[in-house]
């Protein structure tokens, strides 16, 4: 038996509690930093969902992992071989160049570069939102990545870690409208700031003169001075200056150099620290060296 | 006779809502996602108007909000809107056919995507696009199968 009146309180002062409760949240979530806090624990609360949800995708990827044909494995290892044949020979001379590079910096007085700590981390989820481009990644509070830590992936840098969750963390990408990040351009060392525009293939500079010295295809890299994003990562390509001088600024497009629609995994940087293992390079290069031996033995 | 309790069952439909509503899929038919959870409280609240009432939608637009990573709040104000016409109407949109239900769901759609871009573009200055308003589209159609489904697990399992 359906009752015809509801008793309880009315709906519309039900309506009123929400909207009170909405616009409670709204400005301490836009206004309060330490609301994070709480976002963290409502993130973590929240993570079986996520899990959940990315199952069929895991499953899925899992899958067209596995059902490879005996032929597409021969052509990929060959293919990775030769890959890896190449980058050795880059990273023989990449460390000539880098213990070069120490020597003069040494010379010059100025501080010296140390490889960075770095970790892998995996996709769960991609927010449907679109008014925000935030990812969900499979690290969280107790691989000790922390707010702000920069996110970057094999080509370029991706965001920024928002909220830490305990399994897993939210990334602010660099395509996001309420994100900023200061580059410069790597041919002449020009200082700019990158805005998001909200579209994932689009960002803004803002604020440069008519006169600066940018043109459409240079290659923008983080500049290091927000101290947030260790120096030198590419970023983005300007592709589009406008010539209108009636404005007081130049419009300039740039476009991300990661494709943000097509990422899977990703690497966290920590910026301040070093790794405690032994330099990868080092190990890699001892591998190598295996690796030709047995090559010149066979 | 008393009035069997089947809460569980209303929680469980939800919660297979918002995993359908945070799954991932191909970015070309993710625009194109109806609101899942959306459309499972509206019906939830035009079959049992004094079970599901607009705080309730209020805390499911809130764990939205959470996952999804928008402001908080933003979801749950449009979802507890949306639930405040449903639930206050109940009665006229039971007599309705299914088609016309239909409609009325897309307008409620875009009244809520209307919403969240008000109060993003009032935060953040977001600017207008009509993909925006895909889902309603998507929302719209699927809502006689969400209709007829939530229907026959109501009347199986009860819930009253």
């Amino acid at each position: 038996m359906k009752p015809i009146f509801i008793d309880g309180y009315s709906s519309h002062r039900r309506m009123l509690v929400a909207l009170l409760l909405s616009g409670v949240f709204i400005y301490c979530d836009h206004k309060l930093a330490s609301f994070e806090v709480a976002r963290g624990y409502l993130q973590s609360l929240v993570s079986p969902l996520q899990y959940i949800a990315s199952t069929p995708k895991q499953i899925m990827d899992y899958a067209s992992d596995n059902l490879v044909s005996h032929k597409q494995l021969m052509l990929d290892n060959q293919r990775l071989k030769m890959n890896v044949l190449m980058l050795y020979e880059q990273l023989l001379e990449l460390d000539i160049l880098k213990q070069e590079n120490d020597r003069l910096r040494k010379l010059l007085a100025s501080p010296l570069r140390n490889p960075l700590k770095k970790m892998v981390a995996e996709i769960l989820a991609v927010d449907s939102d679109p008014y925000s481009h935030q990812i969900v990644i499979n690290r969280g509070i107790n691989d000790g990545i922390y707010e702000g830590q920069p996110v970057i992936d094999e080509t370029g840098v991706v965001g920024q870690i928002l909220h830490v969750g305990a399994n897993n963390s939210r990334v602010l990408l660099i395509t996001d409208i309420t994100h900023a990040i200061p580059l410069r351009v790597h041919r002449n060392g020009v200082r700019v700031i990158a805005s998001g525009t909200g579209s994932i293939n689009q960002m803004e500079v803002n604020h440069i003169a008519h006169s600066t010295d940018i043109r459409v295809g240079d290659l923008l890299v983080t500049s290091g001075l927000g101290g947030k994003f260790p120096e030198g990562y590419p970023v983005a390509t300007v592709s589009y200056i406008s010539e209108n001088p009636n404005k007081q600024f130049a419009r300039i497009r740039v476009q991300p150099i990661v494709e943000m629609n097509r990422l899977r995994y990703l690497l966290l940087l920590w910026p301040h620290q070093t790794p405690l293992v032994e330099s990868q390079n080092d190990k890699l290069l001892s591998s190598n060296q295996q690796t030709r031996q047995v090559a010149d033995e066979g | 006779m008393k009035a069997k309790n089947n809460n569980s069952v209303i929680l469980f439909t939800l919660v297979i809502s918002l995993i359908l509503t945070i799954m991932p899929l191909p970015i070309g038919v993710d625009a194109f996602r109806p609101n899942w959870a959306l459309l499972v409280v509206a019906y939830w609240s035009i079959a049992l108007p004094h079970r599901v009432n607009v705080l309730f939608a209020w805390m499911i637009g809130f764990i939205i909000d959470v996952l999804l990573g928008s402001i908080l709040g933003i979801n749950a104000f449009a979802t507890a809107l949306v639930v405040y016409v449903t639930a206050n109407n109940y009665q006229k949109i039971r007599n309705f056919s299914l088609w016309q239900q239909s409609f009325i769901i897309g307008l409620l759609a875009a009244l809520y995507h209307l919403i969240i871009f008000w109060l993003q573009r009032f935060i953040f200055d977001v600017d207008f696009s009509v993909s925006y308003l895909k889902p309603v589209l998507t929302s719209a159609a699927i809502w006689p199968v969400v209709f007829l489904l939530l229907r026959k697990i109501r009347r199986q399992f009860r819930v009253q």
